[in-house]
């Protein structure tokens, strides 16, 4: 018999990749919701997947959660096929998905309780690691209380240790900060880095491109299902849009100095963009001609996509 | 080639998607243990003591005996059939449960199945809390009630499988109204439970021999001995090859909505 339901990715990766996606495709009906995708994830990164609503994100998580067959391409995920080997994978994985689908009928303790159950984790075992959890994520005093009493960021930190139970290798996280406040936005970055400080890997979601500056070792922008860009965080800001965003009103006299001294720009609504690695000379050009309303500011992640796509990724 | 370690496997996860639910019932289950036994008083009254007391006897015993095993059947079918329905969609829609389940080692056969052992294991709390109640009447006699045990367990197996294949296939919790209206309620009336089959037409008898309950009626008569049909293992045979069939259909629909 052949030992492949141990739970020990060890067993299973090569060359330190842990998701391995080529040509990978996507379709529901007509629409294609993942199209030719081709990347690797590696061991030990957080590796950041972005791009606007109906991009194709949840859709490529689902795949590699074993819970949406793909309709073309391949994926192996720890070296194994989805399609074959759910339970060996599924054991490795911690997901936190994009709507919380805690039990409502357990309290904070039981969910944690039976979730563990269900990788086949009990007794005294399961006890211990749930109060550790609980502990982790500060609701010690709310475990009997039930999912309808706690907060959304309760819930969101609660949905996160659940994902903890099995001590998963990779932890997967669709859209993990939406709507919280800052403070429990830090909260899920910091277990996030700590988790992959500890050699693990994450795959992540985010419409957050601060996030994913500040969070992702690498990351991949797709739209329609398309990669548009990607690389390291910095590398793809520069690459795609600039060090700098020098930021003007979009009149027509500030058009008339950008033609006149053939400076690229892309126009946003009441503003003009102009990307540069050097914004002094710029600036100093639209001094001389009196125009004081002129901003300049490093580039980021969302500047990338309003230049990639003309629109902004957060609609 | 399935392998012995990958059978025992999928069991005990199915066993923990039954668990889930044990264990919320067991939560409440001051509240839960009441219904049971009220519903057949209720019918017990009316049909038996109250309609009762208007006829003689049916098939040479009292009209309250007479239903006493139609009683334990229907109390069956509704307890699975509405458990593994109206329950298990508020579960997979509303709750996400079925979702949150299917992210760990557990699959989507193993939470079908064990959904519908779930709604069994209600058929089977109803069944003999009924039986019970009979006893207690003096309209059963409490020995029979190891007899009847193998019959209530396959019936609410029955019941909670077609009740899922329902829930795989309906678009909303409101459409789950059409099968409790148009299948429960006919079974309820005119499966052998208030009256003799041998009452029907022609035609009519005919479709109530392709209705589940009355075979689960049939089982229950001949097990206790009160007005048997004559077609006992049939019956049998019946709800063996229908349960199967639904559990199998149930588990391929569900399948084929969850996991697009
Ligand atoms: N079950 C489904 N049936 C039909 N179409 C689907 C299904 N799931 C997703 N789609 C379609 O696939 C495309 C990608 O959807 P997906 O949910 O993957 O996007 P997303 O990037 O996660 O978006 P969001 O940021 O809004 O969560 C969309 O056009 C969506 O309508
Ligand atoms: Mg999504």
């Amino acid at each position: 018999m052949k030992k492949n339901n141990t739970p020990n990715e060890e067993n299973f990766i090569e060359n330190n990749v842990i998701i391995s996606v080529n040509n990978l495709l996507k379709k529901f009906g007509d629409c294609t919701a993942v199209d030719n995708l081709t990347f690797d994830i590696n061991k030990g990164e957080v590796f950041g997947l972005l791009g606007p609503n109906g991009a194709g994100k949840t859709s490529f998580l689902r795949m590699v959660q074993c819970i949406s067959p793909r309709t073309g391409g391949d994926l192996t995920v720890f070296g194994l096929d989805p399609d074959k080997s759910h339970i060996s994978i599924k054991r490795l994985l911690g997901i936190v998905p994009q709507e919380n689908n805690l039990d409502p009928e357990l309290s904070v303790y039981e969910n944690l309780i039976q979730y563990a159950r269900f990788f086949g984790i009990k007794g005294r075992i399961a006890e211990e690691k749930a109060e550790s959890l609980l502990k982790m994520i500060e609701l010690t005093d709310k475990r009997n209380s039930s999912i309808d009493a706690i907060s959304g960021g309760m819930k969101r930190r609660l949905v996160l240790a659940r994902a903890l139970v099995n001590d998963p290798s990779l932890l997967i996280l669709d859209e993990p900060t939406t709507g919280l406040d800052p403070q429990a936005r830090h909260f899920i970055w910091d277990h996030v880095r700590k988790f992959r400080d500890e050699g693990n890997t994450v795959l992540l979601t985010t419409h957050y491109l601060e996030e994913a500056e500040r969070l992702c070792d690498r990351l991949l922008i797709i739209d329609n299902g398309h990669i548009l860009a990607q690389g390291k965080p910095r590398d793809v800001i520069e690459n795609y849009a600039g060090e700098y965003v020098v930021i003007l009103d979009n009149s027509e006299r500030e058009h008339e100095i950008l033609k006149a001294n053939s400076l690229p720009f892309t126009p946003m609504g009441s503003e003009l963009y102009h990307f540069t690695r050097n914004p002094q000379p710029v600036m100093k050009i639209f001094m001389n001609e009196g125009v004081t309303d002129i901003i300049s500011r490093k580039a980021t992640l969302e500047d990338v996509f309003l230049v990639i796509t003309g629109r902004s990724l957060r609609d | 080639m399935i392998t012995f370690s990958e059978i025992s496997g999928s069991l005990l996860r199915t066993k923990d998607v039954w668990e889930r639910n044990f264990r919320v019932f067991m939560k409440t289950w001051k509240v839960n243990f009441l219904p049971p036994f009220i519903e057949p008083i209720l019918y017990l009254l009316a049909l038996g003591f109250g309609v009762g007391s208007f006829i003689n006897a049916i098939e040479g015993v009292s009209y309250a005996r007479f239903i006493a095993p139609g009683l334990v059947a229907i109390s069956v079918m509704n307890a699975s059939f509405f458990e593994c329905t109206y329950a298990s969609f508020v579960r997979m829609y509303y709750q996400k449960v079925f979702d949150a389940i299917i992210a760990t080692p557990v699959g989507i056969d193993e939470v079908i199945l064990g959904e519908i052992l779930w709604g069994t294991t209600k058929g089977v709390l109803y069944g003999c809390a009924v039986s019970l109640v009979l006893i207690i009447a003096g309209l059963l006699e409490v020995n029979l009630i190891f007899l009847l045990i193998p019959a209530i367990l396959i019936s609410g197996f029955l019941f909670a499988a077609i009740g899922m294949c329902f829930t795989a296939i309906s678009p909303s919790i409101d459409t789950l109204n059409y099968p409790a209206f148009l299948f429960i309620t006919p079974m309820l009336l005119f499966a052998g439970t208030v009256f003799p089959l041998s009452v029907l037409p022609h035609v009519a008898l005919g479709v109530a021999m392709i209705m589940p309950l009355t075979h689960s009626v049939e089982m229950m008569r001949s097990l206790s001995g009160i007005a048997p049909g004559g077609f006992f293992l049939f019956s049998v045979l019946f709800v063996i090859f229908f349960s199967s069939i639904s559990a199998i259909y149930a588990i391929k629909r569900m399948h084929r909505r969850l996991i697009v």
